[in-house]
């Protein structure tokens, strides 16, 4: 089944206490972070602690990805070199800009993947997008490879690179969100959200996963595993939801093996888009599709 | 390895240890001050745990001051191992 | 000699007497009567129109008539706050009195002082249901020469009946009381809530006083101590710190974990059956166990489902829920904080109990043989589902038995609540240190890395695992946390017994021996 990505832990990598209990929250998918949470004197510590937590903490069933430092950095290289051999589900790439920072970092991932015997796709990629240029170029990016699996936009960094302050209604960055989306979309990859801040703001947190979930965005980063719940119900259909898409995906299924394209349920004509919004309802819910 | 200047690695924080390593003075060989708030319990394997990693980066001479704060063993191999390249200028990915 | 949890119980002790095992939840309750003899409370005659107020509590503990060798009580409601349990052993102590049997409801950080009174000879026995503390240390490094016992609240009750706890003098400190010695902790600048625990001592002590910071005009109202058992009555400056009695509300905890465990919790109680119209329900006063309030109320606003009656134990979140209308009734043992004595006072619905009604299983039926479903917490389990909320991880006497096994025993659904693992220290172990409720009373651990079952509820565990909850083997968790944490060498006690562990029923179900010395 799909890797679920509602939701995305996001732990700061030299922080022990959250690395071990990260993947008893709920959350689809942790962040082990070796970036923007880690000091700058820090970066070797937390590259070490992330290697040893890989290697023995049990996760559970939660996705595991490991946010590296960019390769422009000092830091970078020996992020890659360290983690690939564990084989994390995924590495992301912070302020990736153009198709060559991506190029880069897939000949570096497998220069290491061929060292150590890993085919080279194993382990996904998931980019972020956190700067002007790389909205830009974000569709360019996207189609670029086939191990890439999700962009995130960074919605922290986007602001200032682009000179602008961070409003709760995150109107600066609209168009940046969207156009993320339409990229993930045209690729048939998920769109993480970027992360909400106000921990004690449920009512915030709810409004704005809604919008951001009514925009075409897959999941959404989480800084607090409080915020995980919200999240989750958010992208939890309703059983109303579910049962209805379950009576138009049996359908399709009866009507396809009879030649039949286009019908109706309950007096509502069914046709492809709607059988392919059924389907994700579906899989949101985490219905095995086979079954029906 | 050779130990040629202090570092420190770890923290306070809870389920953290905070290591500070430097050459011997006066004296040569493994020597470890722990301090451990589950010192009953783990401060036996805590020790087997350093000396360990001590083993596999061949140091010989050490003057190790450990803070323990009921550091799981994986977190204190990390810590150790960041140290020690600390300590022998061998770090790799760094400021410094 | 055993009892049939397997726990080494000697069969005599000094200063205690001779002790019976613990043999089950039920097997002495369910004779529907008590062997033990109950004692007569006191036999007195007042005239009228006397005056019952002394100048300060020297005066009045004076009239008493202390001897050597008496018990006094008194009762825990202003908890980490008390400025009086301290003051009248001092005082006692400057009286020259000795060989003090101690018998407060519950003892804690406010009572530290007290180790020198047990050094030199003042106090020599202690009957209370929990300790903490420095004092808890000291007693677990072995400082008394007697054992102290512990005993639940409802076991306080019944200890008290029989004279097993058999009260010279008790001194109740009280938030308002009138000259008369009618009493209560509802109002007052130092006010606490529920007198719930003093009561008994009301009743069965031989000479009681009232200590108040707050004289009021006859009469004193709500009647929680009722004049006609009160000797003498003192007014002092201050009973105790009104910051950690009882102030403001109780916040639910932010802790990531705790949440997330109280909301696995409020799963399973959903998923229960016990979760439906007319339910009663207990929680903590704090930590996860708090916490799963949270959670069931959002359960009961979006299901519809409205209680019977809150029991405890009661925090601010159940008042608002009483107010909300998710609960007919509040059934309040003890107050946690300042929102709770308020709406002690002023709302009908809101009850005051005494530890009887609440816990004492010798009787007509106690309130915890009404309660649906309980929400506990734990320092530790074992694989066999037995609590410890008595000693750390250190061997340190530092928690109380309380309500606990009261609680679980009545309870329909007792869901115990903890993480699987405190810093390095697992919480699911092989054999806890100290049983204080036997694994036959609680029906589901949930940990944040599983939820086991009690093997007894065949059926239950078959509803949880279908709902898709991580239902899982105890023995599996115990093992899994052993790996992750290591295999902790055990704390070194020796042969010296320093508690006893009563169960409800007044058999031991463990005792808690001597730390050992570190050279």
């Amino acid at each position: 089944m799909k890797q679920k990505r509602r939701t995305m832990l996001y732990i700061p990598g030299n922080n022990p206490a959250m690395l071990i209990h990260g993947g008893t929250y709920g959350a689809d998918s942790l962040l082990l972070d070796l970036e923007d949470s880690v000091a700058l004197e820090q970066k070797d510590s937390a590259r070490i602690l992330v290697k040893n937590v890989l290697k023995n903490i049990n996760f559970y069933d939660a996705e595991v990805c490991v946010r590296i430092n960019h390769l422009d950095t000092p830091f970078g290289m020996e992020d890659l070199k360290e983690i690939i051999p564990l084989k994390p589900d995924a590495i992301r790439y912070p302020k990736t800009e153009t198709i060559e920072d991506l190029k880069r970092l897939v000949t570096v991932m497998e220069e290491i993947e061929d060292q150590h015997e890993i085919s080279h796709d194993e382990i996904k990629i998931h980019i972020m997008i956190e700067t002007a240029l790389g909205v830009q170029n974000v569709f360019e990016i996207a189609k670029l490879c086939h191990r890439l699996d999700a962009i995130t936009i960074g919605g922290q960094d986007l602001t200032a690179d682009m000179n602008i302050k961070s409003t709760k209604d995150g109107s600066g960055i609209d168009l940046a969100r969207k156009m993320i989306v339409m990229a993930a979309k045209a690729n048939k990859i998920d769109a993480i959200d970027t992360v909400f801040v106000d921990i004690d703001d449920e009512e915030g947190l709810r409004k704005e996963t809604e919008k951001s979930k009514n925009l075409g965005f897959t999941g959404k980063a989480v800084i607090n595993p409080r915020q995980i719940d919200i999240v989750h119900e958010v992208y939890t259909p309703t059983e109303q939801e579910i049962r209805k898409a379950y009576k138009i995906y049996k359908e399709f299924k009866k009507k396809r093996t009879e030649g039949i394209g286009v019908f109706a349920v309950d007096g509502k004509m069914v046709d492809a888009p709607v059988v392919a919004r059924a389907k994700y309802t579906l899989e949101l819910a985490h219905i095995n599709l086979q079954e029906i | 390895m050779e130990i040629i200047k202090k570092a420190q690695a770890g923290s306070f924080e809870s389920s953290d240890i905070l290591i500070l390593a430097e050459k011997p003075k006066d004296t040569k060989g493994r020597v470890i001050q722990l301090n451990s708030i589950v010192e009953k319990q783990y401060g036996e394997m805590i020790l087997k745990t350093v000396s360990k990693v001590l083993d596999e980066f061949e140091v010989a001479d050490i003057h190790l001051v450990i803070h323990d704060k009921g550091a799981l063993t994986t977190v204190i191999q990390a810590r150790m191992e960041t140290v020690l390249l600390r300590a022998s200028n061998n770090q790799k990915g760094t400021m410094y | 000699m055993k009892n049939s949890l397997n726990r080494n119980i000697p069969e005599f002790i000094n200063g205690i007497g001779k002790i019976a095992p613990f043999t089950g939840a039920w097997n002495k309750l369910k004779k529907g009567w008590m062997d033990e003899i109950t004692i007569s409370p006191p036999n007195k005659a007042k005239l009228p129109h006397q005056k019952k107020l002394t100048e300060t509590l020297k005066e009045a503990i004076i009239k008493t008539s202390p001897k050597n060798g008496m018990t006094v009580s008194f009762h825990h409601h202003l908890r980490n706050g008390d400025f009086i349990l301290v003051e009248a052993i001092k005082t006692l102590a400057g009286l020259g009195i000795k060989n003090i049997t101690l018998a407060s409801s519950s003892l804690n950080n406010s009572h530290s002082e007290l180790i020198k009174y047990i050094k030199d000879g003042t106090i020599t026995k202690i009957w209370t249901s929990g300790i903490r503390g420095e004092l808890g240390k000291a007693i677990s490094k072995g400082i008394m020469e007697n054992p102290v016992v512990i005993h639940s609240h409802g076991g306080r009750v019944r200890a008290i009946h029989t004279g097993k706890i058999s009260i010279d003098l008790c001194i109740i400190a009280a938030s308002a009381a009138d000259e008369e010695g009618n009493a209560t902790g509802a109002v007052g600048k130092s006010a606490f809530g529920s007198l719930g625990y003093a009561r008994i001592d009301s009743r069965y002590s031989k000479q009681v006083i009232v200590v108040t910071d707050n004289l009021v005009e006859f009469p004193c109202f709500p009647l929680s101590i009722q004049q006609n058992f009160v000797d003498y009555v003192v007014k002092v400056d201050s009973i105790g710190d009104p910051t950690k009695i009882a102030s403001g509300t109780t916040r639910i905890t932010k802790s990531p974990m705790d949440l997330r465990i109280a909301k696995l919790a409020a799963d399973v109680i959903e998923k229960s059956g016990y979760f439906k119209n007319g339910f009663s329900f207990q929680v903590g006063a704090g930590g996860a166990s708090l916490a799963v309030a949270k959670f069931i109320r959002e359960k009961m606003l979006r299901k519809e489902i409205k209680g019977s009656f809150l029991l405890g134990g009661v925090t601010s979140y159940g008042v608002d829920m009483l107010n909300e209308g998710l609960f007919k009734t509040i059934f309040d043992v003890q107050s946690f904080d300042a929102q709770v004595s308020s709406s002690l006072y002023n709302n009908k619905n809101h009850i005051e109990i005494s530890a009887s009604l609440y816990a004492n299983p010798y009787n007509c039926g106690c309130m915890t043989n009404k309660l649906d479903i309980v929400v506990l917490g734990a320092l530790e389990v074992d694989i066999d589902f037995n609590v410890n909320v008595l000693t750390g991880s250190q061997g340190y006497l530092r928690g109380a038995s309380g309500g606990h096994c009261d609680t679980a025993s009545g309870a329909e659904l007792t869901v115990v609540v903890c993480p699987s693992f405190r810093g390095r220290i697992s919480t699911i172990n092989k054999r806890v240190d100290t049983i204080v409720t036997p694994g036959e009373s609680v029906d589901v651990i949930v940990t944040e890395r599983g939820i086991c079952v009690n093997p007894i509820n065949v059926e239950l565990e078959q509803e949880l695992i279908k709902t898709g909850l991580n239902v899982r083997k105890i023995e599996d968790l115990q093992k899994e946390v052993e790996e992750i944490v290591g295999t902790p060498k055990p704390i070194e006690k020796t042969d010296k017994i320093v508690a006893l562990i009563e169960y409800r029923d007044g058999t031991a179900i463990d005792v808690v021996r001597q730390l050992k010395a570190i050279e």
